[in-house]
Order: C-alpha cells, then sequence, then structure tokens
C-alpha cells in the first residue's frame, strides 16, 4: 500500500536501530503519549530492540482511556432515553462507566450504533427524522474538526436532529499539566503525528523552550518510531532540545489553516476532566454559544448515576506513565480485555490492553 | 490514536471525494482539506481528508533512512 | 410489493399453507429420495464411525458478496465434518424466517443451498420450517446439523498437535469478514472482495490421501486464524510459533484492516483451514492442497513448540516475537 509499505521495510528498520544503537551513550526515558504509537511499538517489539539505555513510556494519549467516568455515564444515559440514537466510534463501546457500559445500554435496548464517520451519523439522522441522534464526540485535535465539520453540514443541510455530545480533548496543555506534577523525568516526547498535522509543530514548543525536553513529530509506521527515537536520542547526545518533524510527508509547521478555523468557529477551549489527572484549565472542547442547539448537553435532561471509581484501579497512574500495567494489582487477574475494569484495558491502545495482547515479547 | 490512512483521490464532487486504498474505495469528506485535487494523496481520519500527503517529503525521508541502512552496513 | 410476495405466519404453522411452501420451496429444489418421503424423520443405514455437528447462521446482510446465508449454512456444517476428517454426507436444514421476508429472496437462499449442496456432495435429508412475528428474526436464521462418516485409521483432533508438527494455512485471511463488512451501512467502502465460503470435503479428503497422520484441521472462522491457533495450542498443550512474513492476506483486507483498525488474524474466514501435520509429512501434504483449487495458496506458516504451551507467539517482521492472543469480544472499528 502506497506510503504505508515503504514505511515498513525492515532492512532500513534495521539500518535506524544500528544507529541508534551506535549513538545512545546516556540513559533516557521517552515519552509517546499517542495511542497509535503504543501500538506500533507494542505490535513489532520495539521495545526489546532498543538499546538498554533507551526507555519508552506511555503517556495519555489515548482518547478513550482520559475520558473521566462521569462524561462516560453522560452517554450511557443519552442512550438509555427513548427516541435517542447515540452514534459512537467504536472504542467506546466496551469501555465501562460507574456502572454500565454503552454496550450494555445497547443489550438493554438502548439504540447506540458504531461508526466510523460523523458522514454515517448524518446519514443515520436523515434515516431517522423522527429521532434524534447524539455523536459522542471523543478524540483529540485531529478529530474535533471533523466533528466541527459536521456540525456546519447539519447546519448546511437544515438537519434539525443532530446533537453533539462534546467530550473531546486538547492535547497541549494536558502535556503541560503532565510536566508539571514532576512525577517523571523525561528526556524526550515523541509528539503525535496526526493531532500536529492539525495544529503544526509551533504548540509543542514550550516544551523544549520552558522545559529543556526535546521533542520530535512522529508518523505511525515502524520506521517513523524508530526514526523519531534516533532524533531524540540525537538531540540528547548533541544537548540540544528543539522541536523537529520526522513526519515531514503528512506534518507542516503552521499545520492545518482550514481544519484549525473550522474547529475554532465551532467549539471554544473549556476546562475538562482527564482520568488520572483531574481537571486541566483550557484542556476540552465545548460548542459555542452559536451552535448551541447542537449541544447534547443542553438539548437533553441527562441525568447520570452517581460517579464512582472500580476500587483497585490504577489507569490514572498509569495514564501518566508513573506506573506500569504490571503495577497494577488488578491486571490480567481480575482486569482482562473480556472483563475490563478500567478503560486502560479496554481501549485497543490503551497501555494495559496493548501490554496484554502482545504481551511483552518472548525471545529475541 | 488517531487512526488514519494515506489514499489516493480519484473523483471529486462538491466537498467530497471518492478515495482509493489498496484497492477499496470510500468516499470522504474534503471538508478539511478543500484545497486537494484528483491525483492527490491524503491522510484519511474518520472519513474525512486531514492533510495532503507530500509526495517530495516521502521521497526525501525515504532517501535519508535508505542512506542510514547503507552507512551502518559499511560499518558493520 | 403486496402480501402475496412476501412469507406470511401461516406459512410456518403446519397448514394448507406451509405445506405448499415446503413442496414448492425446499422439496423441489432440494430434490432427493429421503427428503421427498416427507416422513418425520429421515431413516439411514450407517457402519463406521460418525462424525456429528450443528450449527447456527445469523448473518447479516443475508446476502454478501461472494455468497448468502444459504451457501454459507451449507459449507459451514460441511466443513465442520471436514475438520474431523470426516466425508460430509448429510445435512438437515431449519429455516425461522421472519414474516415479510419477499419469496424471491427465499427462493434465492434455497438455491444457493442446492448448488453449495451439489458441489459439497451432500444431501439434505431433512428440514423444518417456522415463521415468527416481525421483528423476532433478522430476516432468516437458519440452523443446521451434519453428519459425516470417518474411515478407519484417520484421527484428527485439536489435541493431537506434538511439538516439531507444521502448522499450514490453506489460503489468504479475512477474505470472508471484510467482505461481509463492506455492507454494512455505516461502514461503507466498496470493495471488489469476495467472501471466500466454500465446502472443503474435498480438500481435506486430498490431504488425507497424501497423509493419513494429520493432526488437527481447524476452519478459522469466528475469531480469525488467531483463536483457531490459540484454541489447538490449548487443547493440545503445545505452543505454536507462527511467522508474520508467511501469512497471505489480500491486499483489499489489509487496506480495510487498516482503515478500520482491525488485525487480520481476527477477521472471519469460512473457506479456508489451519493443519497442523508431523513434519516429514508436510511437504507431500502441502503439493495436495496446491492441486487443489481451495489450497492453491496454501503454506507452512509455523511450527509447534512444547515451551509455553497454550501460546501462540508471532515472529514480527524485525525478528521480535509478540503474543497473538484470541479475540476478546467483538472486532469493532476504532479511530484510535
Amino acid at each position: 500500500m502506497r506510503y504505508i509499505s515503504e514505511f515498513r521495510r525492515s532492512e532500513l528498520a534495521q539500518g535506524l536501530l544500528s544507529q541508534i544503537h551506535r549513538r545512545s551513550k546516556t540513559p533516557v526515558r521517552l515519552m509517546e503519549f499517542c495511542g497509535g504509537h503504543t501500538v506500533t511499538i507494542f505490535k513489532y517489539g520495539i521495545r526489546q530492540l532498543l538499546p538498554e539505555t533507551v526507555e519508552m513510556v506511555s503517556g495519555p494519549g489515548c482518547p478513550v482511556c482520559v475520558t473521566a467516568n462521569a462524561d462516560l455515564d453522560k452517554a450511557i444515559a443519552l442512550a438509555q432515553m427513548p427516541g435517542v440514537i447515540v452514534a459512537t466510534f467504536g472504542d467506546m463501546l466496551k469501555v465501562p462507566g460507574s456502572d454500565s457500559s454503552l454496550q450494555e445500554a445497547k443489550a438493554g435496548g438502548g439504540d447506540v450504533r458504531t461508526v466510523y464517520s460523523t458522514m454515517d451519523a448524518l446519514k443515520i439522522g436523515g434515516d431517522n427524522p423522527d429521532k434524534s441522534i447524539v455523536f459522542l464526540g471523543i478524540g483529540f485535535e485531529t478529530t474535533a474538526p471533523t466533528i466541527a465539520a459536521s456540525v456546519l453540514q447539519a447546519e448546511e443541510r437544515g438537519i434539525k436532529n443532530y446533537y453533539v455530545l462534546s467530550l473531546h480533548k486538547l492535547c497541549p496543555p494536558a502535556i503541560r499539566a503532565l510536566l508539571d506534577s514532576g512525577e517523571l523525568k523525561l528526556h524526550g516526547l515523541v509528539c503525535p503525528g496526526h493531532v500536529s498535522a492539525i495544529i503544526g509543530s509551533r504548540p509543542w514548543e514550550f516544551i523544549a523552550r520552558d522545559y529543556g525536553i526535546p521533542c520530535v513529530v512522529s508518523g505511525f509506521e515502524l520506521l517513523d518510531i524508530l526514526q523519531s527515537v534516533d532524533m531524540l536520542v540525537n538531540q540528547v547526545e548533541s544537548g540540544k532540545s528543539k522541536v523537529e518533524i520526522a513526519y515531514r510527508r503528512a506534518v507542516r509547521p503552521e499545520g492545518n489553516k482550514q481544519a484549525l478555523r473550522l474547529m475554532m468557529q465551532v467549539f471554544e477551549p473549556c476546562p475538562a476532566q482527564w482520568r488520572g489527572m483531574g481537571e486541566v484549565p483550557g484542556s476540552g472542547l465545548k460548542l459555542k454559544k452559536k451552535y448551541q442547539r447542537f449541544d447534547a448537553e443542553l438539548t437533553f435532561d441527562i441525568r447520570p448515576i452517581p460517579t464512582r471509581e472500580p476500587a483497585g484501579c490504577i489507569c490514572g497512574d498509569v495514564l501518566r506513565g508513573v506506573k506500569t500495567p504490571a503495577d497494577c494489582k488488578l491486571f490480567g487477574r481480575v482486569c482482562t480485555p473480556e472483563n475490563p475494569v478500567g478503560p486502560c484495558m479496554v481501549s485497543s491502545e490503551g497501555s494495559c490492553s496493548a501490554s496484554y495482547l502482545y504481551g511483552v515479547g518472548l525471545e529475541q | 490514536m488517531c487512526l488514519a490512512i494515506p489514499a489516493l483521490i480519484k473523483s471529486i464532487e462538491d466537498k467530497e471525494a471518492e478515495a482509493e486504498i489498496g484497492g477499496i474505495t470510500r468516499r470522504i469528506s474534503l471538508w478539511l482539506t478543500p484545497e486537494a485535487k484528483v491525483g492527490d494523496y491524503v491522510i484519511v481520519h474518520t472519513g474525512y481528508a486531514i492533510n495532503i500527503l507530500d509526495q517530495k517529503e516521502a521521497e526525501e525521508t525515504l532517501a535519508i533512512l535508505e542512506q542510514i541502512a547503507r552507512l551502518t552496513e559499511e560499518e558493520g | 410489493m403486496n402480501n402475496k410476495d412476501r412469507i406470511l405466519l401461516a406459512h410456518g404453522s403446519g397448514g394448507k399453507l406451509a405445506h405448499e411452501l415446503v413442496e414448492k420451496s425446499f422439496i423441489k429444489a432440494l430434490a432427493n429420495p429421503l427428503l421427498a418421503r416427507l416422513d418425520d424423520s429421515a431413516v439411514i443405514d450407517f457402519s463406521g464411525r460418525l462424525a456429528f455437528t450443528t450449527d447456527s447462521y445469523v448473518v447479516s446482510p443475508i446476502f454478501f458478496p461472494g455468497g448468502d446465508i444459504g451457501k454459507l449454512a451449507v459449507c459451514g456444517t460441511v466443513n465442520d465434518l471436514a475438520m474431523s476428517g470426516a466425508k460430509p454426507l448429510y445435512l438437515s436444514l431449519s429455516f425461522i424466517i421472519e414474516e415479510g421476508l419477499l419469496q424471491s429472496e427465499l427462493k434465492k437462499v434455497v438455491d444457493s443451498v442446492r448448488r453449495a449442496a451439489k458441489e459439497a456432495g451432500v444431501e439434505i435429508i431433512t428440514g423444518d420450517t417456522k415463521v415468527v412475528y416481525r421483528g423476532s428474526a433478522d430476516k432468516l436464521f437458519i440452523n443446521t446439523a451434519g453428519v459425516g462418516v470417518i474411515a478407519e485409521g484417520i484421527n484428527i483432533s485439536g489435541s493431537n498437535a506434538r511439538a516439531r508438527d507444521r502448522v499450514i494455512l490453506s489460503g489468504t485471511i479475512g477474505d470472508h469478514g471484510i467482505a461481509v463488512i463492506s455492507q454494512r451501512e455505516e461502514l461503507s467502502f466498496s470493495t471488489s472482495l469476495k467472501s471466500d465460503c466454500a465446502p472443503l470435503g474435498g480438500l481435506v479428503a486430498d490431504m488425507i490421501k497424501a497423509s493419513p497422520d494429520i493432526n488437527c484441521l481447524r476452519d478459522p472462522t469466528r475469531g480469525g486464524l488467531a483463536t483457531s491457533l490459540n484454541e489447538l495450542a490449548k487443547q493440545s498443550g503445545v505452543s505454536i510459533r507462527i511467522d508474520e512474513e508467511k501469512i497471505p492476506a489480500r491486499e483489499e483486507v489489509l487496506a480495510a484492516c487498516e482503515m478500520l483498525g482491525f488485525d487480520p488474524l481476527y477477521v472471519a474466514n469460512e473457506g479456508k483451514l489451519v493443519a497442523i501435520v508431523p513434519p516429514d509429512d508436510a511437504d507431500r501434504v502441502l503439493k495436495a492442497m496446491r492441486r487443489n483449487r481451495y489450497g492453491k495458496k496454501a503454506v507452512i506458516i509455523g511450527e509447534v513448540g512444547s515451551e509455553k504451551p497454550g501460546r501462540v507467539v508471532m515472529k514480527t517482521a524485525l525478528g521480535a516475537s509478540r503474543i497473538v492472543d484470541m479475540l476478546t469480544g467483538d472486532l469493532l472499528p476504532r479511530i484510535c
């Protein structure tokens, strides 16, 4: 496949690994906080192949995992309302809320539909004029502009029964909160490639400037990750700290202006609850006043159940990178992909799920 | 996160396009990339093109990686 | 479209209308002497070891590229029998029809059943029809049972795998699952992919002729190749090591998996099998498979080991290893 296969060539991967092994002298801890990066790393067993001096940790880059129970409970409450169709990306279906999940709500008679795109949700809305369709808006800056576009399309086409429950989150404020907590000493950051395709590389500059941590914006294929690790190691060994783009074929420093424009036309920043991090100011998105009529929170009388966090679940710590799945007493025993306790085990790119499914790798 | 794949634009109608990847085709939205043209490769996330792929940059990146592989082979 | 063209509740009630339906739609199409008797049960003479299986088919949509629920019902049942090394002989077929199903659609399905049964060399000798209220069944459900006979000396079971055995896969993975999912409206994408739905009795017969010592056979249906390999590993108490680069998959399957976030190892197949054979017989069996139309792309994908019993391990393109677990729950399209 064009632009995919070329970036998986194993002979080029060997070249990069050799270079990393040769260059890396100082022990470093690198964090990637995009679930897609987590998956690639586990899929290829990259951690096993890197030198001992390079430690990779996963951060809160899974929008499913960082969605707070209270927010998920709202979605579940909506699904249980008669006359409401909840359209959601597949990722959210099995995530446990305080008491239930969207999948359980569906089994109990709620109308929950998995879609690949808001385009499909708009079509469902058009096909069911007597019902209300609520789109569960999760995701970071890659996804938010697509939701914004769907609101504008609904407006353009006069679709009156389309609503959005906005649980979108912004990455840079969360990273700042993570770095400010001082829990983890990081020497480099692998920055999310598709978020950066939208916001550009400039929003990450505060990390290099204020915290002295090198950043590389990375793609998602095998060679992308290895190249980014190589570039970070290079920065560390040469005492630099700046923001570099490795994913040059898809990311420009200024990002995608049209996408940003649409996103800020429909949404504005607001405080948001991040699982494991509590409230982070300016890290969420809510619909602007002009588009209030699309806001599910303002339209429906949502009465979620009281929020409950599952006992013993340390998803929050895992998300911040301070604990690994193996540190969790529930991991693999009580909490498994079939019976997940927390979202890190449900999301296909949550650390726990990735650890469990791919294993840590057995031999060289 | 942000599962997105490169797809080739085969035809455009208003703000939507038919895009092809590996033999399958799907209707995508160009709301975020109105400047995309037929023949462009775009990155598609949840049915929307989020950016146009820069072919030249892709080739340059691969050239760099090929050079690294050659150098490390010579040394090793 | 008036009601004369649709299946009604009366068609399932056992009265005149029901008899008419059975005669017209089933007996005539599936013509064979045992079925034509219309006794309450079919009576057959048997000697030898019997393989006996049952299955239910609830696929939606009922028509998909490369097949339909009827073809699936016959092939799925036949294949279950073949996986025990049996020659499939007779099937039962029970239809649970949602009131309102178009007669023309039922006819299409029954025609598929007839064609598939003919290719598989089996006869449908007994059946049943029920019609349920609208909304109680998704258009059509089919339940089957099947019997086949196993030749002497053949002993094929999921618990027979031994260390050093070779693991052979009969062809490309993921075709059926992706072909079906491409028809789901909310995920719409177009592809020329067809389901690989096929009866494998003939392929298995060829393989057994090449080697009567085949240890295991499994068809990787729901849950995909990964789930079947895990089942075999656990049943036999062995480990299975496979090589990612050896597993064949069509480009469109890989592309659809990339787009939706699926792992092709977990996507359903309906015309493929996995065989575990002693190392000395592997090449012979492979050659026999490649001569059969349903085994042309057969390939050895791995080996059985004794360390870490119950585990399936895959060597990645980089030479590192990762564990391949069973599928948990459904394959869901994701954005992350």
